[in-house]
């Protein structure tokens, strides 16, 4: 499949001491992993090494659905790499996932990058696979819902 | 025991380069740091081997130690960086610097931030890395990379849920120009915004157009504290600082855009205590500089301390309100980060302070209480109150 944004950027890993891992290796399986505590089942994202909760350090990946609702979102327009200097418009989202406690994921909205955008706009998942970079990925993408 | 910072710390110097457009300082950013602070001291009427202390923010890369060295500082007492925040650690120096001095950890403190963006990376451009890990790769892969696209994030939900329109972030812009075009410091002096221009100008990122962002340039900016004791024998009229605070709401750093109260500048929690510590409310504040990264934050900031409702930003958020003298609110009298120059705010504290010596190119009558806003939507934030003998 085509990737929504020209190809160049730089490439995310799992950071060097593994705290995401699990998500970044769930999206290549197209799962959705994010952090749930064991212990008191808040939800938790970015990931951090202990529940801001309960202060357990048993804080686990959970899987869940990836659909939301858009929370916020902006059309950039000034390329700042030069990767995007050829791409013009391009709509980034944050997702709002109700049913995982509310956590926010970043993404781009698939489609015309100049279409209206509502905040509340019911949104759905696509993994976009990276399989030629150098360390292969895979991207959490957003689309309106059906 | 009463714990409060005010009163008991002015300021009694200040200085800076001249500021440069990115990249045009034909300076090293040490040697520009060394300038401001020589500066500093000759507007203070003080030798500089007589700083003890120095206070910065954003990770600046003069070190204390060395530029100690350098002055020859007879001792030095205190060595202090504001962690994190960038220019939400302007005011935060000034805090640390005051409390340093309060508690007799020093006795005269230099504030100074000194930017080379030539000599060093620019502020406005995204990662060049193949490879990126950490909270970044959870963003960068997407296009959001710069600090405009960091920010513009809240501030279209912040606009969302008030129905504020452009033409609020626009009297913001346009306030900042027109005080630009009577400082001769100002990058932006002879170089006049109308609102056609504002209106036809590119975006950036929505709803951020061109001049909705702050500029990058190369240049150094300082100030001299020194304890109340010793204030009055200054050939300067001390300004004093009467509140200072820094800081952030619960889980303000929640990775991933995930702070739960997302659509803010991150003032909320400060600007109460602000105001309690200086014994003054909105209402006393003669001039406000608002640190612009991005005008967006200056509406918010402007919002939650306490000048306007969140639903009454159309019409407060006009420019007149906001022009000196005239204006019932003058705002960023300099040009600020806008259209003087972006010295990472720490221009703003300086323009503060000369408000209250009545030494500004846009001058608000009688100012006698003078605040500063630095580094909204960013955490820690910071915001501080300058004021006048009178006011004490």
């Amino acid at each position: 499949m085509t990737t929504y944004l020209n190809p160049g950027l730089p490439q995310p890993a799992p950071a060097p001491d593994g705290l995401d891992r699990p998500y970044w290796e769930g999206l290549q399986d197209e799962r959705l992993l994010v952090q749930k505590c064991q212990s008191c089942e808040t939800w938790q994202w970015g990931p951090e090494w202990v529940c801001h909760s309960c202060h357990s350090f048993d804080v686990g990946f959970q899987e869940t659905a990836a659909q939301g609702t858009i929370y916020s979102y902006e059309r950039v327009w000034h390329p700042v790499h030069p990767a995007l200097r050829e791409q013009g418009a391009y709509l980034v989202v944050l997702v709002e996932l109700p049913h995982a406690g509310g956590i926010r994921l970043v993404g781009n909205l698939l489609g015309d990058p100049e279409r209206p955008v509502e905040i509340g706009l019911a949104v759905e998942g696509v993994f976009e696979h990276h399989p030629d970079a150098d360390q292969p990925f895979t991207l959490l993408q957003w689309r309106e819902a059906d | 025991m009463e714990r409060s910072l005010r009163g008991q710390v002015a300021v009694v110097g200040v200085g800076e380069t001249e500021y440069f457009k990115r990249g045009q300082s034909p300076d090293a950013e040490f040697k520009l740091a060394l300038k401001a602070i020589l500066n500093a001291c000759a507007n203070a009427g003080i030798s500089a081997k007589k700083v003890d202390g120095f206070a910065s923010f954003s990770n600046d890369r003069s070190d204390p130690s060395r530029l100690a060295a350098a002055l020859g500082c007879d001792e030095l007492r205190f060595s202090n960086m504001q962690w994190g925040g960038g220019g939400g650690g302007g005011s935060a120096a000034v805090a640390n610097a005051a409390a340093a001095i309060a508690t007799g950890i020093a006795d005269c403190v230099v504030v100074f931030r000194a930017l080379a963006q030539g000599q060093f990376g620019r502020f406005g451009q995204g990662p060049r890395r193949n490879s990126i890990a950490g909270d970044m790769a959870h963003t960068v892969p997407f296009g959001l990379m710069s600090p405009a696209q960091m920010f513009a994030m809240k501030v279209q939900r912040f606009m969302a849920d008030h129905g504020v329109k452009q033409a609020a972030l626009r009297a913001i812009s346009l306030a900042s120009y027109e005080h630009a075009q009577n400082n001769p410091r100002a990058v932006m002096y002879e170089k006049p915004l109308d609102e056609a221009t504002y209106d036809a100008s590119r975006w950036i990122v929505e709803p951020f157009h061109l001049y909705d962002c702050c500029q990058e340039n190369d240049g150094a900016a300082a100030m001299i504290l020194v304890s109340a004791d010793r204030a009055k024998d200054f050939a300067n009229e001390p300004a004093y600082v009467l509140g200072a605070v820094a800081g952030s709401h619960y889980r303000a750093g929640a990775g991933v855009h995930n702070t739960p109260d997302y659509a803010t500048s991150t003032f909320k929690t400060l600007a109460p205590r602000l105001y309690e510590m200086a014994g003054v409310t909105p209402a006393d504040v003669d001039v406000l500089q608002s640190y612009e990264n991005f005008t967006g934050g200056v509406l918010m900031s402007i919002v939650e301390h306490g000048f306007c409702t969140p639903d009454g930003c159309n019409e407060y958020f006009v420019k007149e309100r906001f022009v000196a003298p005239s204006g019932a609110l003058p705002l960023n009298t300099s040009g600020g980060n806008l259209a003087e120059c972006y010295m990472h705010g720490l221009g703003l504290n300086i323009e503060a302070v000369r408000q209250l010596w009545g030494a500004s190119t846009n001058q608000v009558r009688d100012a006698s209480v003078s605040m500063v806003i630095s580094g909204p939507m960013v955490t820690p934030v910071s915001a501080c109150i300058f004021g006048k003998e009178a006011v004490l």
